[in-house]
């Protein structure tokens, strides 16, 4: 293990879930054609005044509630100054001094250990528009359409110590915002992009000199940027080097950070409060009204599988991990009932999944419905089906090839055999074809005992009960 | 507090304004005489009393969540510079 250790603190831009922008009344969908949802507040033509979008304030309070932080009653927007094309209105309005959230926190789980990431602060902003380098005669093609969507910048204390942590950290967060519905949570559009600030020390030293990855919209380079950041703050600092800091760059293709060209003056944002907006008031009444609409949060519902349904940690924080799959695994359930909580458990997290995440569907849209799942662990829980037919079972259901189990079961002769008259016939032709194997199992080899269990599944065509086939197949052979 | 020169062009150049040598001492004279007054304004006792962050001691008007802008990028762009296939041009930006 290294004497180095590594301090992380993310910050992470979620883009809310509003039909119009934060300060204006242009849409926010995706993928219009250039500048089509860029209006005179947007393109900041003069005399224009920003109004606040009352979505984007209730999105910032049910985030602050879902982690437990203090929803500032009077919070105030600032003016964030700094020249780029992309910034018609040469400042972007955030807030600074008083963020509308402030505190709270995150769970996160890394193996078997749990920890708590402290939230600095959470605060309302603007995006900006788009920069298209590519080549336009030499020129820079600019794109207005995200100029003013709402973000919710959510910072992090330095709590973080690799980039395991940060990785859970950050699908934790992911999984919230999306849980209660204020981000879409796609990362490919942009909608959750994270900034890591990294450094490393001597175990119990002062902090050390950080360097700003941005831009990460994905976990795995969130993951890679890190892992590579740290080696490189290691390697300066063991060959005598002092860390600057920087905003680096990550670039997937060579896996390396660098450093972007800034001048001196770029981190001189001269923040002041905007005097186009006045302060941001939110009454108990309001927050206590968004409180009532939250739904059942992750954390929460892990807790109750765990204690209502008797499902391991991991169990429950798998099955919780989105909305979606919860809501499926308790719609199985419903069906199934209670009592087969752990099988339906094991049967949305392994057979499903798999299936799933192999024809890159989602749970909501799985082929297999929750109901229809309920109706085979029923039929297994009954012993009407082994699990080596459930599964044909699943895949008859998964190619629709039937309307439930129990349709699928009659069709197919699936119905596993479990009453004696029937199976005692086979056993009797299996022993006297294989009389070797009753020998040898008559001098103590075991082997030869799971010779003949294999024959009499066989001639059953798969569809004796299995335990029921060992018992009898022992009583015979000890006659 | 006074601004030397140094910190005069430096605001300039952070407000992307070009001062020649002769503006940029009447400039600093102009602006001190501004923080004169803001030293006299500083030297109201103001303790305990909650900073405003307006003029004006009113709350912000919420609006509802509504797209009530069209599409106007045709009569915006006939002012623009130069546009190509419905971007803003502008010179060569690089990171």
């Amino acid at each position: 293990m290294s004497q180095w250790e590594v301090v992380i603190g993310l910050e992470t831009h979620v883009q809310l879930q509003t039909k119009s922008k934060i300060f204006s009344g242009a849409s926010t969908a995706f993928g219009a054609e250039p500048n089509r949802q860029a209006c005179a507040v947007d393109i900041a033509l003069p005399g224009v005044l920003p109004v606040l979008n009352r979505e984007a304030v209730v999105c910032a309070i049910k985030f602050g509630l879902a982690v437990g932080a203090n929803i500032a009653p009077r919070s105030v927007f600032a003016r964030k100054n700094y020249f780029y094309p992309d910034l018609p209105k040469g400042y972007q309005i955030s807030q600074f001094e008083i963020p509308v959230v402030a505190g709270g926190g995150l769970t996160i789980r890394v193996g078997e250990t749990e920890k708590f990431v402290h939230l600095t602060r959470a605060h309302l902003e603007e995006d900006a528009g788009k920069s298209l380098h590519e080549d336009f005669h030499g020129k820079t093609g600019i794109d207005l359409n995200r100029a003013g969507t709402p973000l919710l910048e959510i910072v992090t204390e330095p709590d973080m110590r690799s980039s395991a942590e940060a990785v859970a950290y950050a699908k934790a967060l992911h999984s919230l915002v999306t849980w209660i519905g204020i981000c879409d949570g796609n990362m490919q559009e942009g909608s959750f992009r994270c900034d890591a600030n990294v450094s490393v020390r001597k175990p119990g030293g002062p902090l050390g000199t950080r360097r700003e990855i941005k831009n990460l919209n994905s976990f795995r380079f969130l993951q890679q940027a890190i892992d590579y950041e740290i080696q490189w703050q290691i390697a300066e600092i063991e060959e005598g080097r002092k860390i600057q800091q920087a905003t680096v760059l990550f670039d997937p293709d060579t896996g390396e950070t660098r450093a972007m060209r800034s001048k001196e003056d770029a981190h001189d944002y001269r923040y002041f409060p905007d005097p186009d907006l006045l302060p941001l008031e939110i009454q108990p009444e309001w927050i206590a009204a968004v409180k009532a609409g939250l739904p059942e949060l992750p954390q929460a519902m892990q807790q109750r599988f765990q204690a209502s349904y008797g499902l391991s940690a991991y169990d429950a924080a798998t099955l919780a991990a989105t909305r979606d799959s919860a809501r499926f695994y308790e719609d199985a359930l419903a069906v199934a009932g209670k009592d087969n909580a752990k099988l339906c458990a094991n049967w949305v997290m392994g057979e499903l999944a798999a299936r799933l995440n192999r024809d890159e569907k989602e749970i909501a849209a799985s082929p297999v419905s929750a109901a229809q799942l309920a109706g085979m662990i029923r039929r297994i829980a009954d012993g009407t089906l082994s699990s080596k037919l459930a599964k044909e079972v699943f895949d008859a259901l998964w190619n629709g090839d039937g309307k439930d189990a129990d349709a699928i079961i009659e069709v197919r002769g699936l119905r596993q055999v479990s009453d004696a008259s029937a199976i005692e016939p086979i056993i009797d032709e299996v022993l006297a074809a294989n009389p070797k194997s009753v020998e040898e199992f008559r001098t103590g080899k075991e082997k030869a005992f799971n010779a003949l269990v294999g024959q009499v599944m066989k001639a059953s065509k798969g569809k004796a009960n299995p335990q029921q086939v060992n018992d009898l197949l022992r009583k015979k052979l000890s006659a | 507090m006074s601004l030397s020169l140094d910190d005069v062009s430096r605001i300039a150049r952070l407000a992307r304004i070009e001062i020649s040598p002769a503006e940029a001492e009447q400039t600093r004279a102009q602006l001190n005489g501004i923080l004169a007054f803001i030293e006299q304004l500083q030297a109201v006792d103001t303790d305990g009393i909650e900073p405003m962050a307006h003029a004006v001691d009113v709350v912000q008007r919420l609006r509802s969540d509504s797209v009530t802008e069209t599409d106007r990028r045709d009569a915006f762009q006939v002012i623009a510079p130069e546009t190509e296939a419905g971007l803003y041009l502008v010179p060569k930006v690089i990171e």
